[in-house]
C-alpha cells in the first residue's frame, strides 16, 4: 500500500482503538493502556516518516471524492504545519494514554475513558490533516463532542455536567460560525480544498465578502482556542480528569483555533482587519489569562489560565505580521505543548498522591516525591523561558518579533513582558511551592507516583530539553517547514541556545527578574486581584448562565403561547392556514379555473350517488348529536367510494371503503373516550367562524382540483407504468406495482410514518395531557414540589 | 357490548375477514388489493372482535403487542429493500424466484415480502390505536 492509503488507514486507527478499549480494559485492567498506547506510538512513527520529505519542501496528500456533485472531497494534506500538529497529537497522545492508565487505575469506567480519549485523538488528527473544508468541519465538531464526553466523564457531579455543556455550547456554536465562514470562502473562491485555496489569497481579499468570512472564521477559531471573551469554558473544563486537561485543554484541542488561523494566514492574512483583530483579541487574552491565573489557588486552574494566556500570545503572533512573528508562534506552540502538558500531568500526580490541588494546602513534598519535583522544575524552567530549554528559544523569538519601535509593538512588548513575568511566577508557584518549605498534612499521605504516572511528564519535560539542545534538527525538520507553510513562502528558523546580545535577551532578563519578584509577592498579588474581581462581580461565565437561563425562559414562554394544548386552537389555525394557502395564490395570480362544463348525459345512477353524497352532507350538518354526525359522515365517504368504483379505480375505491369504515369506528371510540357532551351547545355566532373556515377550505380544494384537471394532461408516466408494469415488475395491477415496486421507497417512508403515528397516538392516549407536564418544563417552577406548584397555578 | 347476536356471529365473520384480508394482500400484485387494503380489512376484523368480546380478548388473540407487529412489518419491508444490496443492484429492486412445488410454479419476490411488511405495519399501528382507545382508562 502506498503512503496515501496507509495514511488514510492511520487516520482510522484511533477509532478502531476506541472500539477495542473497553474490552481490552476489561481483560487487562489498567495495563490495557500499555497496549492502547501503541496506537498513537505507531501513528507517531508513521507521521515522523514524512518529516524528511516535507522538510525538503514536499507535501503528502491523498483522499477520495465524497460528494462529487458538490465538489466535496474526503482528502488530507500533510505539510509542515499539519505534520507538526500530527506529531504533537500522536506523540503526546501516547504519553497521555499511558498516564491515563495509571491515573484512573481501578476506576470502573477506565475503558470508557480510554475509548473517549482515542476517539478524541482520531478527531484531532483528522482535523489537522483535513484538506477539504467539510472534512475539517466534521472533525472540528467531533473534537467538540469528544471533549464534551471527556469533560463530563464524572457525570455524577453537577459541576462536571455544567462544564461539559458549556464547552460544547461554546465550541460547538463557534463551529457553526466556522461552517458559515467556510461556505462563504467556498463561494468566494470556488474551491473546497485548503491546498487550492492557498493560491487564491488575493482573490479572497479583494472580495466584498472578505470581512464577513474573516469574522465568521474568527468566531470559530476564538471560541475553540478560548480567546477573550469566549475564554470562560476553558477553566471550567478543568472539571475533567487531569489526563484530559493535559491533552485536550493545553496541548492539542485548544490549539485547533490557532491551527485554523495559521492554515488560513496565507489566504486571509496580511490585511488591516487581520492585523488589527488578531493582535487585539490575542493581546486581551494574553493579559486577562495571566492576571486571572495569579488569582487562582487550584493547581489546574492556575495552569488553565496560563494556557489561555499562551493561546492569546499565539493568536497575537499569528496576526501581527512582523518579521519573526510566525517563527515565534511556531516555536512557542511547540514549546508550550511540551511544558504545559508536562506541568498538567505533574499537577495531576500531586492531586493523585496527596488528595488536594490547592497550592496553599501543599508544601514540603520534595522528600516524598523527588522525581516528580525534578520533572516539575524542568518543565517550569521551560515555561519560564530559561536556558537551556526550548521555552527559552521560543521566548527569544517572541521578543525578537516584538522588538521594533512602532507604538503598537512597544505596547504589545510591554504587555508580553508583564504577562510572561506573571506566567513565570505561576510556573514556579505550581512546580516549586508545593515541594519546598515545611511538610504539610494532606488528605492522603504523599509518596512517589508509580512509573505509569511519571513516565509521560518526564518524557515531555525531557523533550523540552532535547529539542533545545538539538535545535538545528528541530528547526530543519519541524520549525522551518511549519513556518513556511503558515507564511505561504519559504522561511528559515535558525535561533539556537547561543545567547545573542540584544534587545530580546534584555527583555528575557527583565521578564525573569519581574517574574521572580511576582513569585515572591504572589500572595499579595492574589489578594489584590481577588478584591478587584469581587468588585467587578460580573464575568462572562456568569453571563453564560444568564444567557442560557434567559433562553430557556424565552422558549418556555413562547412554547406556552404557541402550543397552548387546546385542540380547537390547533385545528382552527391548521385549517385557516390550509384555506389561505389554497385560495390566496389562486386569486393573487389570477389562476382561477374556467367554470366546469356539466355533461348533458349523466347516467341516472351516477346522479343518484351524487345526490346521496349531498344528502350525507346535510345529515352531518343537521345531526342532533355528535355520534350521529360522525356516522353520517360515512354516507358521504361511501358515496365517493362508489364514484371511484364507477370511474374505474377499484383499488382507490376499495381503500376508501375501508378508511371510511375505520374512521367512523375510531372517531366513535374517541368520542366515547373524550366524554364530550353529546351535542354542540355553542351559539350560532361562535360556530360561524368555524363554518366560514370550513367553507373556505372546501371552496379552495374545489377550485384547485378544477384548475388542476383543466391543465393539459401529460401521459408519459401513465404510458410508462402501463407498458412496463408487467414486463419489469411482473405485476398486472399497475397501482399496486407502483406502490410496492416502482415507488417502493416512498411506501417504505409512508409505513414508517404510519408506525410513528401509531406510537405517538398510543403515548398520547396512555399518558393523557395533564397540567403537570407543562410545569415540568417550567424553568421557574420548583421541581421537587411539582404537585404544589400545579395547585398554586390553578 | 353484550349482544348475543354479535357474540355468536363475530367468530366466523372475523375469521372470514382475516382470511379475506390475506387473500386481498396476496392477489394485490395482479388484481385490486395489496398490503394496505388487506391490512385495513384485518383491522376492521379485529375491531369487530374487540367490540364483541372486549380488548383483552383481542390482545390475547393476536399474541404480540400490536406495535411489535407493526415494528416487525417495518423491519421486514426494510430488509426486503436491503436484500438487493447482496446482489449488487440498487436499493429496493424487486428480486424474484419461482420455485416449483408439486408441479406448480409459485412466484416469490422481495416485492411480496415488502407488501407483507406493509400489511403488518397497517394492522399493527391501526389496531394499536383502536385498542388503546377502546380500553377503559382504569385498565
Amino acid at each position: 500500500m502506498n503512503a496515501a492509503g496507509l495514511t488514510l488507514l492511520a487516520l482510522c486507527l484511533p477509532f478502531l482503538g476506541a472500539l477495542a478499549a473497553p474490552l481490552l480494559t476489561r481483560i487487562l485492567g489498567h495495563r490495557a493502556a500499555l497496549v492502547l498506547a501503541l496506537v498513537p506510538a505507531v501513528l507517531f512513527l508513521h507521521f515522523a516518516g514524512f518529516a524528511a520529505e516535507i522538510a525538503a519542501g514536499g507535501v503528502v496528500s491523498g483522499g477520495y471524492d465524497w460528494v462529487p456533485s458538490f465538489d466535496v472531497r474526503f482528502s488530507f494534506l500533510i505539510d509542515g504545519l499539519s505534520l507538526t500538529f500530527l506529531l504533537l497529537i500522536s506523540g503526546i497522545g501516547a504519553l497521555i494514554v499511558l498516564y491515563a492508565g495509571g491515573y484512573l487505575r481501578g476506576h470502573p469506567h477506565q475503558g470508557r475513558f480510554l475509548s473517549f480519549l482515542l476517539m478524541f485523538m482520531g478527531s484531532m488528527l483528522g482535523l489537522v490533516a483535513a484538506d477539504g473544508f467539510l472534512m475539517l468541519f466534521v472533525f472540528w465538531e467531533l473534537t467538540s463532542i469528544t471533549s464534551f464526553l471527556l469533560i463530563g466523564f464524572d457525570h455524577h457531579r453537577e459541576a462536571a455536567r455544567r462544564a461539559a455543556f458549556q464547552a460544547l455550547l461554546v465550541t460547538g456554536g463557534g463551529g457553526l460560525f466556522l461552517l458559515a465562514g467556510l461556505i462563504l470562502l467556498w463561494t468566494i473562491s470556488g474551491t473546497t480544498q485548503f491546498s487550492l485555496l492557498a493560491d487564491l489569497g488575493p482573490q479572497v481579499k479583494a472580495s466584498p465578502f472578505y470581512l464577513a468570512a474573516l469574522l465568521l472564521v474568527l468566531v470559530g477559531a476564538f471560541t475553540k482556542s478560548a480567546q477573550f471573551p469566549f475564554h470562560f469554558w476553558l477553566p471550567n473544563a478543568m472539571e475533567a480528569p487531569t489526563p484530559v486537561s493535559a491533552y485536550l485543554h493545553s496541548a492539542t484541542m485548544v490549539k485547533a483555533g490557532v491551527y485554523l488561523l495559521m492554515r488560513l494566514n496565507p489566504v486571509l492574512g496580511d490585511t488591516a482587519a487581520w492585523q488589527t483583530l488578531l493582535p487585539l483579541f490575542g493581546g486581551l487574552t494574553l493579559v486577562a489569562g495571566a492576571l486571572l491565573s495569579v488569582r487562582q489557588t487550584d493547581l489546574k486552574l492556575m495552569l488553565a489560565y496560563t494556557t489561555m494566556s499562551s493561546l492569546g500570545l499565539l493568536v497575537l503572533l499569528t496576526g501581527i505580521g512582523m518579521p519573526h512573528a510566525i517563527e515565534a508562534a511556531v516555536l512557542y506552540l511547540v514549546a508550550h505543548s511540551l511544558f504545559k502538558g508536562a506541568l498538567f500531568m505533574v499537577a495531576g500526580i500531586i492531586d493523585h498522591e496527596t488528595g488536594t490541588r490547592d497550592v496553599t494546602q501543599l508544601g514540603g513534598l520534595r522528600r516524598a516525591m523527588p522525581l516528580t519535583f525534578g520533572i516539575a522544575l524542568v518543565a517550569a524552567f521551560s515555561m519560564g523561558g530559561m536556558a537551556p530549554f526550548v521555552g527559552f528559544i521560543a521566548k527569544e523569538e517572541v521578543y525578537a518579533a516584538l522588538s521594533s519601535l512602532d507604538p503598537r509593538s512597544i505596547i504589545l512588548a510591554v504587555l508580553a513582558v508583564l504577562s510572561n513575568a506573571l506566567m513565570f511566577a505561576v510556573a514556579f508557584a505550581v512546580a516549586l511551592s508545593p515541594f519546598i518549605g515545611k511538610s504539610v498534612n494532606t488528605p492522603k499521605k504523599p509518596h512517589e507516583a508509580p512509573a505509569l504516572l511519571y513516565l509521560g511528564p518526564g518524557l515531555l519535560a525531557l523533550a523540552g530539553l532535547v529539542a533545545a539542545l538539538g535545535s538545528t534538527t528541530l528547526h530543519r525538520l519541524v520549525s522551518s517547514p511549519m513556518a513556511s507553510a503558515i507564511a505561504g513562502e519559504a522561511r528559515m528558523v535558525s535561533l539556537s541556545l547561543m545567547p545573542h546580545l540584544g534587545l530580546p535577551l534584555a527583555l528575557s532578563a527583565l521578564t525573569a527578574v519581574l517574574g521572580i519578584l511576582a513569585y515572591l509577592m504572589l500572595t499579595r498579588l492574589r489578594c489584590a486581584l481577588a478584591a478587584l474581581l469581587a468588585w467587578l462581580g460580573w464575568g462572562p461565565d456568569r453571563g453564560f448562565d444568564q444567557a442560557v437561563g434567559g433562553l430557556v425562559r424565552l422558549s418556555f414562554s413562547l412554547t406556552r403561547r404557541l402550543q397552548n394544548g387546546r385542540l380547537d386552537t390547533y385545528m382552527t389555525v391548521t385549517f385557516a392556514m390550509i384555506a389561505i394557502v389554497l385560495l390566496v395564490p389562486l386569486f393573487l395570480f389570477g389562476e382561477l379555473p374556467r367554470p366546469p362544463i356539466f355533461p348533458a348525459d349523466i347516467p341516472l345512477h351516477e346522479l343518484a350517488v351524487i345526490a346521496i353524497a349531498v344528502i350525507g352532507l346535510f345529515a352531518v350538518l343537521l345531526a342532533a348529536d355528535r355520534l350521529t354526525a360522525i356516522v353520517s359522515l360515512g354516507i358521504q365517504g361511501f358515496s365517493v367510494a362508489v364514484i371511484f368504483l364507477l370511474y374505474g379505480a377499484p383499488d382507490l375505491s376499495f381503500t376508501q371503503f375501508m378508511i371510511e369504515t375505520l374512521t367512523v369506528v375510531i372517531l366513535a371510540l374517541v368520542m366515547t373516550r373524550l366524554r364530550l357532551s353529546p351535542t354542540d351547545h355553542r351559539p350560532f355566532r361562535e360556530t360561524l367562524p368555524d363554518a366560514a373556515i370550513a367553507l373556505a377550505c372546501g371552496l379552495g380544494a374545489t377550485l384547485l382540483l378544477l384548475k388542476v384537471t383543466q391543465a393539459p394532461f401529460d401521459g408519459v408516466l401513465t404510458e410508462f407504468f402501463n407498458q412496463y408494469s408487467k414486463t419489469i415488475a411482473h405485476g398486472a395491477n399497475v397501482v399496486n406495482v407502483i406502490i410496492v415496486d416502482f415507488r417502493g421507497t416512498d411506501t417504505l417512508g409512508e409505513i414508517a410514518v404510519v408506525m410513528i403515528a401509531g406510537l405517538a397516538i398510543l403515548s398520547l392516549v396512555r399518558l393523557g395531557g395533564s397540567q403537570r407536564r407543562i410545569a415540568d418544563n417550567d424553568p421557574d417552577a420548583e421541581h421537587d414540589d411539582t404537585a404544589g406548584t400545579v395547585e398554586a397555578r390553578r | 357490548m353484550k349482544s348475543l347476536i354479535l357474540r355468536t356471529a363475530a367468530p366466523p365473520i372475523v375469521s372470514l375477514m382475516v382470511l379475506f384480508s390475506i387473500f386481498v394482500l396476496l392477489r394485490g400484485h395482479n388484481e385490486p388489493g395489496g398490503g394496505f387494503i388487506g391490512g385495513l380489512i384485518a383491522v376492521a376484523a379485529l375491531s369487530i372482535y374487540g367490540i364483541a368480546f372486549g380488548v383483552e380478548t383481542v390482545r390475547r388473540a393476536i399474541v404480540f403487542h400490536p406495535l411489535a407487529i407493526a415494528g416487525a412489518g417495518l423491519l421486514l419491508s426494510t430488509l426486503s429493500g436491503f436484500l438487493s444490496a447482496i446482489f449488487h443492484v440498487p436499493f429496493m429492486t424487486g428480486l424474484w424466484i419461482t420455485p416449483v412445488v408439486l408441479g406448480v410454479e409459485i412466484p416469490l419476490s422481495t416485492v411480496m415480502s415488502f407488501d407483507i411488511g406493509v400489511y403488518l405495519v397497517v394492522v399493527g399501528a391501526v389496531t394499536s390505536i383502536a385498542l388503546s382507545l377502546e380500553e377503559r382508562e382504569d385498565s
